[in-house]
């Protein structure tokens, strides 16, 4: 098992740990709701610093990313980020991915803990472009500042203009008297705030100073478990629930990421399914009666008929009722279609919904 | 983590309140801590027998499903009707307004394989 470079002071902040994509990550500090209630309404941190950071470098790294990626990179100007996908051979997506132009021949790629490898092969086996790659994720550490007072608490830390950075883009810069860190204007919570990487060497320092700065906000911990129910209650996909090896971008609702303004890897397939109309979609939906969906439920339709399988599914702490995705036939994929989620045997009453749900 | 002297336990963390010819049942503070925030009981077997460590009922919470498992074989008489609305009384209030099933005792002898308070503290610490 891998370890962040914060394990200890998370283990002593009384977290508890768990396996996850092969590191010891904190799942759970206190109480779930209150951190996931902190994110909503004031800010939390969460220590990913198990993601993978790779550095792309060279006059063809834009072609060896528009190669491998399905959203068109070319459209990023310097101090932007993307959210694209890597689509294999096979019809579904390697992973999910960030892209971060720092100039035109130089550009970070984000990546899963789940999928570091992975990516890194599959990368470097279509890397005919003579494009120098670095896997920077054992040096870096990542910690998600989220939430509407994020902004409040880091901007006390550095001489940066937080709040002149839009939505998807980053800069590198000093904070908390740390150098060479990338503040980053994006996150997996829907809640607003930033991403900060830092080396290992600053993350105590970084994490500190944040914590110092957060006080009058009541800033805490927060683990990986608020952060799933954060992301779901804004449909944001998670790799290997909701998306996989086998799930198009086009099934998975990831259109609006997949651009078929120049040619990728299998792009063929996943334009033939735009053009003809995916079979199945990943859709949201809200349970009506009552019940928590999971991973792994089977949905139905009113007469029994499996249609299709939960993705991921939650109670959603802010909504405070059962909510989750899966894929199911096109024909069930309209809002307000009922649907019926198998619980333990009984099919309760779920409906189709508009994501984000929050 | 309180485990009241009076009550008696189970290895799958459930307490058991013996009073004359029936029995109050919950789960204990353990398990409450151990699944987090309770969102919902799930309880369908009000008026129906249970045999001993058979399912009685589910507990959601936010990011895990357990199932109950009946401590003594009995029917169901009640079910806490409160936890309907307030679920949290279970992390509150584990013995008390936590309680989940009120049910009969039909094999007394099975009584004896329940554990004590001190018995359940040193499986659990």
């Amino acid at each position: 098992m891998k370890y962040v470079a914060l394990n200890d002071l998370h283990v002593s902040l009384g977290a508890k740990m768990i396996e996850f994509a092969g590191y010891n990550m904190p799942v759970l500090y206190n109480n779930l709701i209150q951190e996931h209630n902190a994110v909503r309404n004031s800010v939390g941190v969460f220590d990913v610093s198990h993601m993978g950071e790779f550095m792309l470098k060279g006059e063809k790294a834009l072609e060896l990313i528009q190669l491998v990626t399905s959203n068109d990179a070319s459209k990023l100007t310097d101090g932007k980020v993307q959210y694209s996908c890597l689509p294999n051979n096979e019809g579904g997506i390697v992973d999910d991915l960030l892209v971060y132009r720092w100039n035109e021949n130089e550009y970070y790629l984000v990546v899963n803990a789940s999928n570091i490898d992975k990516d890194w092969n599959w990368i470097s086996q279509h890397n005919t472009f003579g494009v120098e790659m670095k896997n920077m994720s054992d040096d870096m550490s990542l910690l998600a500042v989220q939430g509407p007072n994020a902004i409040k608490v880091l901007q006390k830390l550095t001489e940066v203009n937080l709040s002149a950075m839009e939505y998807y883009t980053f800069c590198g810069g000093s904070m908390a008297g740390c150098e060479d860190v990338i503040i980053s204007n994006t996150g997996y919570t829907g809640a607003g705030g930033f991403e900060i990487y830092v080396w290992n060497k600053d993350a105590r320092k970084m994490w500190d100073a944040i914590f110092e700065a957060g006080k009058e906000f009541d800033i805490m911990p927060t683990g990986l478990g608020a952060r799933d129910t954060l992301r779901l209650e804004k449909g944001f996909c998670l790799y290997g629930n909701d998306i996989n090896d086998t799930t198009s971008p086009i099934e998975a609702g990831l259109g609006w990421i997949t651009k078929f303004t120049k040619p990728f890897i299998n792009h063929e397939y996943h334009k033939a399914i735009k053009e003809n109309g995916a079979t199945k979609k990943l859709v949201g939906f809200e349970m009506i009666d009552r019940g928590i969906p999971r991973q792994h439920y089977m949905i139905k339709d009113v007469d029994g008929n499996t249609i299709g399988e939960v993705t991921s599914g939650t109670q959603s702490p802010s909504l405070n009722k059962g909510i989750g995705m899966g894929y199911v036939s096109a024909a069930f994929s309209k809002v307000d279609t009922e649907i019926f989620i198998e619980i333990r045997d009984k099919a309760i009453k779920a409906k189709v919904v508009k994501v984000p749900f929050l | 983590m309180n485990f009241p002297e009076n009550l008696l336990y189970t290895k799958d963390h459930e307490w058991i309140r013996i009073e004359g010819d029936v029995c109050y049942i919950g789960i204990t503070d353990f398990a409450q801590k151990e699944l987090g925030d309770i969102v919902y009981v799930d309880i369908a077997t009000k008026g129906k027998t249970v045999n001993q460590h058979d399912v009685f009922g589910t507990v959601e919470a936010v990011k895990t499903v357990s199932d109950l498992f009946m401590p003594l074989t009995g029917e169901v008489l009640e079910v806490n009707a409160g936890l309907d609305a307030a679920p949290e009384n279970v992390n509150n209030d584990a013995y008390g307004e936590g309680w989940m099933i009120k049910a009969t005792i039909a094999n007394k002898n099975e009584v004896a394989s329940l554990m004590s308070a001190a018995d359940y503290k040193g499986l659990v610490h």
